[in-house]
């Protein structure tokens, strides 16, 4: 075990291992680069739909139950069925992991909406907002910080499924993981991990900065109960 | 890319085998979890220091790639179900573990202090008051949790153990679409399946739920 972490440590200190065409750097990039571009792809199709759903109150069942539909999606199945169905391409990666994202999102965005006081909505109706006017200034602001806890969970759990882009022979953090597997180089796969875990927590936390940032004017939100 | 329907009703026992064996991995991951998440729930919501430690180590725990945690056990237990369960069972604790906190805290002060003026011991209170009040969001965990262990069997194809997800690598490896499909449609169906059984579970066991509606 101790064996293991001092190899560990070698492994994720060294230069040689940072630097390359193989090297951390350009697999973390890589991994940042499919990670952003699917969480994007999966906000730009999930906020528009939850924002809709949760101002129309129109179709709630489906917002409520998506995240379970896909929670229950098996990823590694889609990359499969996606991968025969398209061949070498980075289609199976991306859409797999905008099939993950875009549940959380949708789900989290509507909770933001339903959660908004009715009571809010009809004054600024009552005071002749148009609803775009109530939807942009009234309900998004008030839906925000759920909307971010969707973003940050979708986010999440992209970063460490993005792991999947090196099954269908492409790079990101993965690569170790897998070519770890195949060489039984143990170390490989727990320097994989360990920097795809640290990438989604670094993540998280500059999204957790951001939203901070944002919102520092206003009031604490009370705590439920 | 097409589906070949012909070989369904070849494959039927086959498909029998691989569910049951989906689920052997999955419920007992479940299980363990809950073995492991209600305890030191009920430790994080006592002790108030050790609450943000341990949400935020089940939270590391979930964002380490599923396919790692089962490599990263093989040279524990080898190449076994014990890993496949073991690693899902650490997937299942942090929805487990945050819903039961939640579910405590969700729990009336007034009810826990009635309790005690009733002369209830810490334990009994718990086991009889604040446990029960609890069950819905535990449950609540308990569905989310099942459903992603059993999208997640499918990882543990790796160390042989998918269960359904063995129709992934195969259909993969023979670029052969069918099992695929069946392996991602039996998938879903048994996520399904699971998630109504928890909620006629959950049904039976909260009549005092029931009588309000």
């Amino acid at each position: 075990m101790i064996e293991l972490l001092t190899n560990l440590g070698h492994w994720l200190t060294s230069g040689a291992q940072w630097s390359g065409p193989d090297g951390i750097a350009t697999r973390l990039l890589e991994h940042l680069q499919y990670s952003a571009l699917a969480t994007l792809v999966a906000a730009l199709i999930a906020l528009p739909v939850g924002l809709l759903i949760g101002h129309t109150g129109r179709g709630a069942f489906l917002a409520i139950n998506l995240s379970g539909f896909g929670r229950a999606l098996p990823t590694v199945g889609l990359v499969t069925l996606v991968f025969l169905a398209s061949g070498l391409s980075m289609w199976p990666v991306y859409v797999s992991l905008v099939a993950l994202a875009v549940p959380v999102i949708v789900t989290n965005t509507y909770a933001g909406m339903a959660a908004v006081d009715p009571e809010v909505r009809d004054a600024a109706r009552g005071q002749g907002m148009r609803w775009h006017q109530v939807l942009f200034q009234v309900e998004l602001p008030l839906a925000l910080p759920l909307i971010m806890t969707g973003l940050r969970l979708a986010c999440t759990q992209v970063v460490a499924t993005a792991t999947i882009a090196a099954y269908v022979s492409f790079g990101g953090l993965g690569r170790y993981v897998f070519d770890g597997l195949a060489q039984r180089d143990l170390v490989q796969v727990l320097g994989g991990a360990v920097l795809v875990a640290v990438l989604a927590i670094a993540l998280d936390l500059a999204l957790a900065a951001v939203q901070r940032l944002a919102f520092r004017n206003r009031p604490a939100p009370s705590q439920a109960h | 890319m097409t589906v070949d329907w012909g070989w369904f009703p070849d494959h039927v026992d086959d498909l029998t085998t691989l569910t049951f064996d989906h689920l052997s991995t999955a419920v007992p991951a479940v299980l363990f979890g809950l073995l492991i998440a209600v305890p030191l729930a009920v430790i994080a919501h006592r002790v108030r220091p050790l609450r943000g430690v341990l949400l935020g180590l089940s939270n590391v725990l979930f964002t380490i790639p599923s396919i790692a945690i089962f490599v990263l056990l093989l040279p524990i237990t080898g190449l076994t179900r014990t890993t496949a369960i073991t690693g899902l069972t650490i997937y299942t604790l942090t929805v487990l573990l945050r819903n039961t906190v939640e579910g405590l805290d969700s729990v009336p002060a007034k009810a826990r202090e009635a309790s005690t003026a009733m002369g209830a011991r810490p334990l009994r209170t718990l086991l009889t008051v604040e446990l029960p009040l609890a069950f819905p969001v535990i449950m609540a965990g308990v569905r989310v949790s099942s459903v992603m262990a059993i999208s997640l069997v499918s990882v543990a194809s790796y160390i042989g153990y998918g269960g359904l997800g063995q129709l992934f690598t195969d259909g993969f490896q023979r670029n052969y679409p069918t099992p695929v499909v069946a392996g991602v449609v039996l998938s879903l169906l048994l996520a399904l399946v699971a998630d109504a059984v928890l909620v006629a579970i959950q049904w039976l066991c909260t009549p005092w739920l029931r009588r309000r509606a």
